[in-house]
This record gives structure tokens, sequence and C-alpha cells, in this order.
């Protein structure tokens, strides 16, 4: 049974026009003349602003005028006469270009007959404005434009000399410094002959521009602006009743001074505050007027405030309304479950619901949710009725509503193991900001995620909160299990990579395993193999000690996890290409043996191999194997490298920073070889014999000259410092392979921490020709100008310290002033891109099917399936091909 | 003094008007409309310097650094919206 409240209708026509004083008056329940709302004994005054014709919002009464409860009554308006005409402040822009488009004295549009004519033509055969809203505008523009330079009345039985409107903002308009009254407006505006509107771009059907000059004005039902009653039994009153309170009383007073005569000077000052209220009353934030305020000094929100801006109707209530069926917690990090899953708090598990439809194959499982109840974990919440009545489950009910359920009863079950769900990050900024996960219901009370999604998500674990979405049907959940799982996004659409991929321990664990082949014994290669899905046995040892003691390598432990058949040859993260480093443990080369299966016969597996956003050998077991075999293969990978390195161990200390004393020695030799070279060139500057380079001032070239000689001492004073850190250092081994931090950050610890900058220069800025008191003036030696010479390990001086807190002050700066400005930017472009899609012919079309591109891309290609933009790997192929010549 | 042509500079791609037979094979192509075209205004220089009216269908050849060549097709109007209806 369809209710045909709901059958959709599509709106073939909005038009928009003004409404008339009479029209205000004819739809008013009720003309409002006091300013009081209620009464000493708390009854409604009539005829004030909360007249119970207007509406009801008390629940148990009726309302007077149409006799309906709260809810089905929609409200009422009511209408105020106001004593004198007052500018409508959204039209002013309007009334101006109008008032310069007509003659003052006989109200005709300052166009010559035949020009008038002509226009009047051209519009009729333009037609129904509605099809051409576009070229109506520009025509009507372009019309009111050589109407406005007209500077006398071109009609021959006037011609009254024009005179210079201006627009005091927001609402004062001036003929020559005179100014003009609303009423005086009113009156030009009425004097427009109707047939001559079009010319102007108003409709005379719809709309008399006098209309955007009111004489009553509408008061919105009490729905609009409900009162509420607080704890100690005041009432207070909404905004918009406070505002209608100020309209009401001061048309009052201008009505009863004008009535008794009062001086001219009185009247015009109620009038204008008449028209200050009622300009807040529509937009309490229009410039050049005092915003209206509260007793307690709060701006009040009026017409334009509740629509407006992100809190606004618009944004907040209509594009963006809350959901049900969702949940958000705090998140917190589980590399034991895959990727494709998120850990579940039970008690939200609990919470959320999905529907199952009661058949006669699920009925003994249903009745069981339903026995168990909404207190025991997988069980029922609700259950729904063939006619939609909805019951709820408690301890007590259960059993007796256990033998209502039948076929065709809806049975809203607890989330369970495996159920579909949508999983979100804000700010979501792309479309790995929401992905399908499978559900693992947990102790705790935290969401759990494993880490490879952190990147997608751009979450860490230091207190983010993320949202959860209980899909309710069949059709969503195969379409997120198809389109949205994680495994799906993998492979990135921006570049083509993996954004999913290994992280941090992930990367050491790997690279601990494989470089140089560490050997393990049967107990440990079975220890880390236990946590993969390798079922397998192992092959067959790589060695046997002289005591008889089985070992295997551990790259022959990656590759029992890698899918068959796999060629591949690349240069790892650590490969530097010159002599320091050995083919055999930098270059990777995977080749399947004689059965087929993959081996991993050199180099190590770091970032390049299966980090996010570099992962090569991820990259390419996703794209040939597919997303399962892919999914497959990051989980096993990741708890390979997280049980070995919880089986040998990772860490690192302050001493790993330690160089021996001749290595420092030989820095501070560096540095102070610098600084006197920087010394020079300043002697130089100083003397006027700088040589200029080729663009640039004598100063510029000595700080160019200066940055240069000293970025460079800081690369030797690194380069010396990194001479003494080699690969058995855990921090050399994460900042090489990839896994946290760089070789800079090792040499700024060690070496040197080199130039400060702020807006990319030498640090200028301080006391008067110096940048601290420390310093002469005018010194322009390195130490002056925020070098700092020390190493993190050895610790900064006084003014080094405060050179490097500049420095890192404009870093911060920067990151906030970026993310929103770029968030900004990046709404724009949604907002104007949103309606865009791509069509089975590959085009791209918006909403109205309007071609923007004929081939999606130019090229027509998917970059998340693409190989560095080309549509194959044409490398692979050739190889591949290759091989089999062979 | 030579006048200036637009369609002469490096930056400029190739515009040709199409025939109406060809009309009629892009828009069964693209299974659509004129009104469903991206548009280029009469007075645009391209559109003035091979003397389209309009009406006409413009393609245009594009260099693409993935694509090799792209092709495009605007119509001529001569009223220029900036906002598509």
């Amino acid at each position: 049974m369809v209710s045909y409240q709901y059958i959709p209708k599509k709106i073939s026509r909005i038009q928009f026009a003004l409404i008339s004083p009479d029209e205000v008056r004819k739809m008013s329940a009720t003309k409002i003349i006091t300013a009081d709302t209620y009464d000493d004994d708390g009854f409604p005054i009539e005829m004030g602003l909360m007249d119970p014709r207007l509406g009801v919002i008390e629940p148990g009464l009726k309302c007077k005028t149409c006799g309906r409860k709260v809810d089905e009554c929609p409200g009422h308006f009511g209408h105020i006469d106001l004593a004198m005409p007052v500018i409508h402040e959204g039209y002013t822009k309007l009334i101006k270009e109008l008032l310069q488009s007509i003659c003052r004295a006989c109200g005709r549009v300052k166009l010559p007959k035949e020009r008038m004519d002509l226009y009047l033509g051209k519009i009729r055969e333009l037609g129904d404005i509605s099809l051409h809203p576009f070229q109506f505008q520009t025509m009507t523009d372009q019309i009111r434009d050589e109407a406005m330079d007209s500077m006398q009345c071109p009609h021959p039985d006037c011609g009254e000399k024009c005179k210079a409107i201006s627009l005091d903002k927001p609402t004062t308009f001036r003929e020559e410094g005179h100014k003009l009254t609303p009423k005086e407006i009113r009156e030009r505006l009425e004097r427009i002959p109707g047939e001559q509107l079009p010319l102007l771009g108003i409709n005379p059907e719809v709309a008399r521009p006098e209309w955007m000059i009111l004489t009553s004005l509408p008061v919105p039902p009490v729905t609009v602006r409900p009162s509420i009653t607080l704890e100690s039994g005041d009432r207070s009153e909404d905004d918009l009743t406070h505002k209608l309170v100020d309209v009401l009383r001061i048309n009052q007073r201008l009505q009863e001074n004008r009535d008794s005569g009062a001086p001219q000077l009185i009247v015009e000052d109620l009038w204008e505050l008449l028209q200050y209220h009622i300009t807040t009353y529509f937009d309490n934030q229009t410039s050049g007027i005092p915003p209206a305020r509260h007793r307690s000094g709060r701006p009040l929100k009026t017409l334009a405030q509740r629509l407006k801006g992100k809190e606004g109707r618009f944004r907040s209530n209509l594009s963006g309304k809350r959901v049900n069926f969702s949940a958000r917690t705090v998140i917190s990090p589980d590399p034991y479950i895959s990727i494709n899953e998120v850990g579940v708090p039970k008690e939200i598990a609990m919470e959320l619901t999905v529907p199952i439809r009661v058949n006669e194959f699920n009925f003994e499982q249903t009745k069981e949710f339903v026995l168990r109840g909404p207190e025991v974990h997988p069980g029922a919440n609700y259950i729904i009725r063939p006619d939609g009545q909805r019951l709820r489950l408690t301890d007590k009910n259960k059993e007796s509503l256990l033998e209502k359920v039948m076929v065709g009863y809806v049975v809203e079950r607890h989330l369970m193991d495996g159920d579909i769900v949508l999983f979100n990050r804000q700010p979501s900024l792309h479309r790995m900001s929401m992905m399908a996960h499978e559900v693992r219901v947990m102790e705790g009370k935290t969401f759990r995620l494993n880490l490879p999604d952190c990147p997608p998500y751009n979450a860490d674990f230091d207190g983010d909160e993320m949202n959860l979405h209980c899909l309710q049907g069949e059709e969503a959940r195969a379409e997120a299990m198809i389109i949205m799982r994680v495994q799906e996004h993998i492979l990135s659409p921006r570049f083509g990579g993996p954004v999913i991929g290994a992280l941090h321990d992930h990367i050491s664990g790997s690279f601990k395993l494989t470089y140089k082949n560490p050997m393990f014994t049967k107990d440990d290669a079975y220890h880390i193999l236990s946590r993969t899905s390798y079922k397998g046995p192992l092959p067959e040892p790589d060695s046997v000690g002289e005591d008889g003691v089985k070992r295997w390598g551990g790259r022959t432990i990656f590759s029992l996890i890698l899918p068959p058949g796999l060629h591949m040859e690349y240069p790892s993260a650590i490969f530097t290409g010159d002599e320091t480093s050995r083919k055999e443990d930098t270059y990777v080369v995977i080749e399947p043996d004689d059965s087929g299966r993959s081996l991993l016969r050199s180099g190590a597996i770091d970032e390049k191999s299966i980090g996010a956003f570099k992962g090569k050998l991820l990259e390419k077991i996703v794209r040939d194997f597919g997303t399962d075999i892919g999914r497959q293969f990051l989980d096993d990978a990741t708890r390979l490298a997280i049980a070995t390195i919880t089986l040998i161990g990772f860490s690192t200390g302050i001493d790993e920073e330690d160089i021996p004393e001749e290595a420092k020695l030989r820095i501070q030799e560096t540095l102070d070889d610098a600084e006197r070279k920087v010394d020079d060139y300043v002697k130089k500057f100083n003397s006027g014999y700088l040589d200029p380079l080729p663009g640039r001032d004598l100063k510029e070239t000595l700080e160019v000259e200066a940055m240069k000689t000293l970025g460079r001492a800081r690369d030797q004073a690194g380069q010396i410092a990194s001479r003494y850190l080699g690969l058995g250092n855990s921090a050399v081994i994460m900042a090489r392979s990839g896994a946290r931090g760089s070789m800079l950050n090792l040499s700024q610890m060690s070496g040197s921490i080199g130039q400060q900058a702020v807006r990319g220069e030498r640090i200028q800025r301080g006391y008067q020709g110096r940048t601290l008191p420390h310093f002469k003036v005018n010194d322009l030696g390195a130490a002056a100008k925020g070098f700092v010479k020390s190493c993190y390990k050895k610790g900064l001086t006084p003014t080094e310290y405060f050179f490097h807190s500049m420095g890192g002050r404009e870093g911060l700066v920067d990151t906030a002033v970026r993310t929103s400005r770029s968030g900004y930017m990046q709404r724009r472009l949604i907002n104007a891109l949103e309606d865009l899609k791509v069509l089975p012919d590959l085009t791209v079309r918006n909403t109205s099917e309007v071609i923007v591109q004929f081939l999606y891309g130019e090229d027509g290609i998917d970059p998340s399936r693409s190989v560095r933009s080309e549509p194959f790997d044409y490398d692979d192929i050739i190889m591949t091909a290759m091989r089999e010549v062979d | 003094m030579p006048r200036f042509n637009v369609m002469e500079n490096y930056l400029v791609p190739k515009h040709t008007i199409l025939t109406s037979k060809e009309q009629e094979k892009v828009l069964a192509d693209f299974n659509t409309t004129p009104s469903q075209l991206p548009q280029i205004p009469l007075i645009d220089p391209c559109a003035k310097a091979i003397g389209a009216k309009a009406g006409d269908i413009i393609k245009i050849e594009r260099e693409s650094p993935t694509a090799g060549t792209s092709i495009y097709y605007r119509l001529v109007v001569a009223e220029w919206s900036t906002v598509d209806e």
C-alpha cells in the first residue's frame, strides 16, 4: 500500500514574485496591533504577537484558525500595518537602478519610443522567460544600462531633467544630496506604467516595483518562533518575536505622533527607527548599521541569520542532516585484524541493528535472536510487524513476542561479525575517507582499525574519533561490498599507486626479515609464519649447521606469502647505486622456481616494496592478482613483519646518535670554515668588493652566497656524521628503509642543525640592524642571522634556540593557514564539480546531460587501473614476452 | 600592416568547422543534441578566425601529454551565457 502523500512529483517550474500588501493582508489570520504577548495570567493577548489564531505551540490546544492540534496545524501568518512605508532591505540595489532608469516626473522608462518598442518586441520574441532565463537577464541589464545613461526624459511631452540618485548604505536614498523618503520613492515607482515593466526585468503579472517598499509586514506564525518555558516557569521568547515587538512598539509611537501632528523632526526620527528595526528584522548583519542586540549583548538571530552560513537552515538542516544507525567513538590500533575489518565495541554492536526479514529458511535463526533479547550479544532490539508497527524487545516481553514472530516479520538484530558497515573520518576529503569494513565485535570501548588503513583516512591514535554507519538493506550492503570495501581502494585514483600499505614497524620488520637474509631456526620460522594465513609446510632448509640444526632464511620465509608466478626486479629504498650497497642486499629480485612458487632471490623488502604510496611489489600484486589476493598479501606481510620485529626486537636510544670525538672535531672544523667564508663575504660586501650575481643586488648576493655556503656546510657535517651511522644502527635502519624519519633528521641530531629560515631567508627581523641584543648592530655573520651550529645531541646555545623557535613557529603557522585555506578551496571545487558523472560511453556530463568532456580525462583512462598513466605496463609485457622466448 | 592571425600561434589548437554530414555523425556518436554540446561564443577569436556562424560545430584537436591528440567539439553560439541551462 502506497500512501499518495509519498508519490514523488517532478517540479516543472518555479516562479519568483513579489508579495503585494493586499496579499499580505489576505493571507493574514489576524492583524497585530499590541506589542504585548501574554497577559498576567499567562494567556496570549488577542491581536498580540502570540495571538492564538497564529497557530498552536502548546500541546492539547486547538488552533483558532484551522481547529487542528499541535504538529497538524502548520501555523498561520498575521500582519502588521505600518504607519509609514519602509524600504525592504533586500531590494535596495534594484530600487536604485529602477529610480535611475525612470523619469522622476512622469515615471516612464527613459528610452525613446522607438527604442522601447524595439526592446519590447525582442522580449516578446524571446517568449517564455523560463526557457531563456540568462538571455533575458543579460537583455534587461542592457536595457536598464541604456535607460540609466540618459540625462533627460526622452519623452517629448515631459523632457524633465534627471537628477543623480545615490544610495547611502543600507537604506537611505539621496537625490543630489536631498533625502528621498520611502513614501516619495514608492510614489515614483507607482508611476511606472505596467506595460514598460518587462523592460526593467519585472513581470507585471506577478510583481509591481512599489511592492519593494513595504506598507504591511507579514508576521510569521508562532510555530516559526516558538517561545520556550524555562524551568523557573519564566517564558523566553524567540529572537524574531523580540524583533517584532520592537517593530510594533515603534510603529505605534510613529502612528500616535503622526496623528497628533507632532513636529516633522520627531516623526522622521521615528520613521528612521522603524526602518532600522525592519531592516534588522530581515538581516541583522546588514553592513553599515550596528546589529540589534539582546539584553545580554548577544546579537539577535533574525531571518537571514536563520538561513545563512554553516549553521544556517540550508547547510545544517537540509544539506546535512543527522542520521540513525550510526556510532562514533575513539579509534585505536589493532595490527591483528584484517585491513578489511573494523573492531566494534560490544556495547555499540548491541545498539546498532540490521533488519532481517523473516522467511521459512531463517525462521529458526531469527527466533534465536529474539529469544536472546536486547541484553545478550547476538540478540535483537526490535521486531517489526508486517503492518509497519515497531515493537521494542525487552527482557520481560521477549518470550511473549517470540511467539508472534512469523514469516513476513522483520527482526532488527544486533550487529555481528562479518556485517558490512561504512567507516568514516572527517574531514571527508576524498572517496577513501569513507570505506566499507567487515565488523569484528570486540571487548573495549574503541573502534579498532588496522594500521595500513590510517593513511587513506589520515587517522592517527592521538584521540581521533571516527564514525560508523550500519547499512540497512541488501542492495546497499552488496553495493558497498563491491565498490566501497577497503581492499578496492588499495590503489589510489590520484596516482595509481597504493594508498594503503605497510607503515613504520611493518617496514622495519620486513627489512629485518629480509636484509642480508638472516637465518631462523625451525621454532622461530614456525612462530613467525603462524601469524600469517600460510598453511603449508616449511620448504627445504636453507642451511644445516654443523650441529645438525636446520635453518631457514628470512627471504625464504617471506617468499611463502607471495602469490605464485611473480617476476619482478627493482632497486629497494636502501639501494644507492654505488659501491656501498651490494646488489645482493639491496636489489630486489623475485622469480618463480621450477614449481612456480615465487622466490625472493635477493634484496631487502622495505618501503619501495610494500610501503604505502611507494610499494611496487604490493602495487603489482594488487593489479595482477586482484584485490582479494592483494589484501591477503598485505595482511600477511604486515603480520609477518610484526612477528619478526617482536621476535628479534628493535629499539633505538639517544646513544645511537653518538659519533667519535674525531668526527666531532672534523664537523667543528667544517662549520668554522664555513663561518669564516661567510665572514669573508661580509667583509667583501662591506668594502664593496663583492661581485653581484646576475639579476641580484649586492645585499641579495651576500644572502645567496651565505645561504649556499652554510647549507653546504650543514650537508658536509651530516655526511661526516653519517659515515659513522651504519645499518647496524636502528635509527638508520628506520631512515634508510623508509619506515620513519630521514637521514636529514639524523644528521641534524649528530651533525649540525643548520641555517634557520623565516620566509625562505636567513633571519632578519628583530631589533634595528640586529636580530638579538647579543650581536653587534649590522653583524651579517652566520651566527647573528640564525645559523645553528650545534646538533640536537649536543644541545643549542640560547641564541640558537631562539632562532630555531622562530623557524619552528613559522612552520606551525603555515600549516594552520594552509589547512583552512585549502579546505575552503576544496569546498568550492567540490560544489562546482559534484554533479559531473562519467557515462558508459566515457563522456563526462552534468545532470542536464551537457557534455563537459568527450572522453574522460582526454584519454579515457582510470588512473587507479593504469600504470603510470598508460593503460598497460608495457615494460612488464615486454619482459614477460622475452622470458617466454628464452 | 598584416592582420594578426590567432590560428598561427603555437598555443592555439587546430579548429575546423564540421560539414553538416560530420555534424550529424558527431551528434549520433555521442547520442546528443546541439544544445548539450559545450559552447563557443561567436566572438571567440578562433571562431572568428575560421569564419564560423552560429549553429556551426567546431572540432578542436588538442595536443595532450597523455592521449596524444584529444578531440573536442564546441557549438558556436551568438548569445554566450556563462552558466549552462
